[in-house]
């Protein structure tokens, strides 16, 4: 670990942030653009909850009330991209350039020109992905895996969508490189890899995903750019392409890109859980060990997406046991937590509610998953409002709840200041009982056969969807309250100790609260 | 500065990898095809010349197999499109001629392009073309109708199992593309 301590004796002297808007555009400090990930996760997270409120909105009764078929297409498609590219991917990056120095005990990324880069892209990405809204032809409208021959049938904006994914991507390429660096080369003397905290871990095991099937996706959405413009055929079936092909290479990128979005989750959880437990989590290296092949295993199950398509009997076999496989692993994740939490003196501060809330209701996306992976069964599941219902449970109450754990953990941290625990708790009480409100009904509504993506729907479906519209207006209102209690935090209120958390574990608790500017110039010693 | 150099090397060997996945993710448009090919995946029917099959094949004349003949039109081709013979019974191992007749009743010179698909998939490895109108484009003058000449050969190692076959042809407008090339 020679090099490791090199980064140490660095030149840095100690001087704060340069002063007003240039600060935050020119900046190279971890923390600074952790920040900003966070609040740009934060707003995007407010634009695609906006077009879900309208959709939830349109289908609150049968018929047509309040906007067009086409618009309330574009809505599903880019409410969908939004979150994944906007919301929840920056704000994980966001969480790796705050946590990962901090908890590994180095001075900054090792990237940091390159990590401001990688954030200042992603305005760009999404201005452009928003202005197709305003072009001939309107947003997108095709599902947000972008199907052709049905994505090439959009207007003006297609290259200007094609782009904007192409930037996302790039910037979460950059981000990844960062992360993977900064990990393998900055560590604090004495801290092994097999020490690391489990959210450094899962975030490096993540990073490799992104950088292996991110580049899949710029493929395919090149292709499509070709297809369009370029005279190709390459998912046409006339000159000689076939459309199926796009799924495909599609969800080679897809199904890992559904454990980017959750495997940094699980390193949250993995954190707050034996924090308030007052227990070390239980079962270390089973975690890392089940984050590794949870990775693996992503890359030979993307044909589940697709078994309608016509498969051979084998190949709907082999996708449906490798993608069972899948929860062995996962599995054993959820039990490490429960042993955690066994016999542990918990407390239940509001990190400790959206974590529990996370490991339960992520389960239930997780069954619900499993029954999904049954290729027979999923002849009827497939395209319904039970797959809505799916992947929100394992991306809202799973993803999204990690992330607001984490904002709840980490910002007395940031801040030095606490939040006010008594709206943390109703924050916490409101969004689980109105999502659950919100996307429980959605598995009646797709076992008894409504279709995703459609803005009507047979009468007999108006009860579910109607209390479905209604808990999914409480929850997106309430989240403004969240907005409100990191504002307040930010601003002002009880002084955070340097622990914060009476069971906090990790070098991030050794620091001030606020850490200072340029934290770990002197590498701390892990024994 | 020998950790900056550490971390650029680290760089360009992470960023390189993104370089070859995304090398990967076309190579996998070729090692698609070709998987089709060898599975029969996607209905991809073969082509032989008259000679293999003159010289490769055994009449199975106590076996008889039914194929079936359909036409579909892709969204945007306003052509009439559709078999002369909705069905016949074949001997595996025997030429057959069949045709689909197309007419073009726009007021205007169109270019037509016909994709065939097999099915059940399993046979799709048995069905063979000696001869087929969707080996080319098919340009029709405006109003003019053409009958298009096919001869298959169903292999005789057909799986006793299948007892149907399904041709089933889509057909593509690709004026603009033809004129474009």
């Amino acid at each position: 670990m020679s090099t490791a301590t090199a980064t140490h004796d660095g030149d840095h002297h100690d001087h704060g942030p340069a002063k007003g808007l240039m600060r935050w555009i020119t900046t190279t400090n971890h923390k600074d653009i952790g920040t900003l990930y966070l609040l740009f996760a934060l707003i995007m997270f407010f634009i695609g909850g906006a077009m879900a409120l309208v959709i939830r909105a349109e289908l609150f009764q049968p018929g047509m009330q309040v906007v067009d078929p086409q618009f309330f297409n574009s809505m599903t498609t880019v409410h969908a991209l939004l979150m994944i590219f906007g919301a929840v991917m920056p704000a994980f990056t966001g969480l790796a350039n705050w946590l990962i120095p901090m908890q590994i005990g180095a001075p900054d990324m090792a990237l940091p020109r390159m990590n401001n880069f990688s954030f200042w892209i992603l305005p760009f990405a999404f201005t452009l992905l928003l202005s197709t809204f305003f072009m001939s032809g309107g947003g997108p409208a095709g599902g947000w895996t972008l199907y052709p021959p049905l994505s090439l049938q959009m207007g003006d904006g297609f290259p200007f969508m094609i782009f904007a994914i192409h930037l996302a991507g790039i910037s979460s390429i950059m981000g990844s490189i960062n992360v993977i660096v900064t990990i393998l080369n900055m560590r604090a003397p004495g801290m092994t890899l097999m020490k690391m905290p489990l959210f450094v871990w899962t975030w490096l095991i993540t990073a490799y995903l992104l950088i292996a099937t991110m580049p899949v996706l710029a493929g395919a959405v090149t292709m499509l750019l070709t297809d369009k413009f370029a005279g190709t055929s390459f998912f046409s079936a006339a000159g000689g392409g076939d459309p199926v092909m796009y799924q495909h290479i599609f969800w080679f990128f897809g199904h890992p890109e559904v454990y980017i979005l959750i495997l940094p989750a699980f390193g949250i959880i993995s954190a707050i859980v034996p924090t308030f437990a007052r227990k070390p989590l239980f079962g270390y290296s089973s975690m890392v060990y089940a984050t590794a092949s949870i990775a693996f295993l992503s890359f030979i199950v993307w044909a589940h997406h697709m078994f309608t398509v016509g498969m051979p009997v084998v190949g709907e076999l082999f996708f449906m046991y490798a993608t069972m496989m899948i929860a062995v692993p996962t599995g054993v994740k959820i039990f490490n937590w429960v042993s955690t939490m066994w016999k542990g003196s918990m407390t239940f501060e509001t990190p400790m509610l959206f974590a529990i809330g996370f490991i339960m209701m992520f389960t239930i996306g997780g069954f619900s998953g499993l029954m999904l992976a049954i290729a027979p069964a999923d002849f009827q599941y497939h395209d319904t409002y039970f797959v809505v219902a799916h992947f929100h449970y394992v991306l809202v109450t799973g993803a999204v709840y990690s992330i607001m754990a984490a904002a709840y953990f980490w910002l007395p941290k940031w801040t030095g200041n606490m939040y006010d625990e008594k709206l943390g708790r109703i924050h916490f009480w409101i969004s689980t009982i109105s999502v659950n409100v919100l996307f429980f009904p959605q598995h009646f509504l797709g076992l008894a056969g409504m279709p995703r993506r459609i803005p009507d729907y047979a009468v007999q479906f108006a009860d579910w969807n109607m209390i479905s519209s209604i808990g999914g207006f409480v929850f997106g209102l309430s989240q403004l309250m969240f907005v409100w209690i990191i504002f307040k935090t930010i601003r002002g209120g009880e002084k955070a100790t340097d622990e914060v958390w009476e069971g906090a574990k990790g070098l991030e608790w050794t620091l001030s609260s606020p850490p200072p500017y340029h934290s770990f110039n002197v590498a701390p010693e892990v024994k | 500065m020998a950790e900056l150099k550490n971390n650029v090397r680290a760089f360009v060997k992470i960023a390189s990898v993104s370089v070859v996945m995304f090398g990967f993710g076309y190579l996998l448009v070729p090692l698609y095809d070709v998987f089709c090919e060898i599975t029969g995946l996607n209905g991809k029917t073969g082509r032989v010349s008259e000679a293999e099959v003159a010289a490769g094949y055994q009449p199975d004349l106590q076996r008889k197999v039914t194929v079936q003949f359909v036409a579909n039109n892709s969204v945007d081709m306003p052509w009439a499109f559709a078999p002369v013979r909705a069905a016949m019974q074949v001997h595996p191992g025997k030429l057959y001629a069949a045709s689909y007749i197309a007419e073009n009743h726009t007021g205007r010179r169109m270019i037509g392009q016909a994709v065939p698909s097999v099915s059940p998939i399993k046979a799709s490895r048995y069905f063979n073309k000696t001869e087929c109108f969707c080996f080319d484009q098919q340009p029709l003058e405006a109003g003019e109708t053409k009958e298009m000449p096919l001869r298959f050969i169903v292999d005789p190692r057909l799986p006793e199992k299948i007892e149907t076959l399904t041709l089933a042809y889509t057909l593509f407008d690709v004026t603009q593309q033809a004129v474009a090339n």
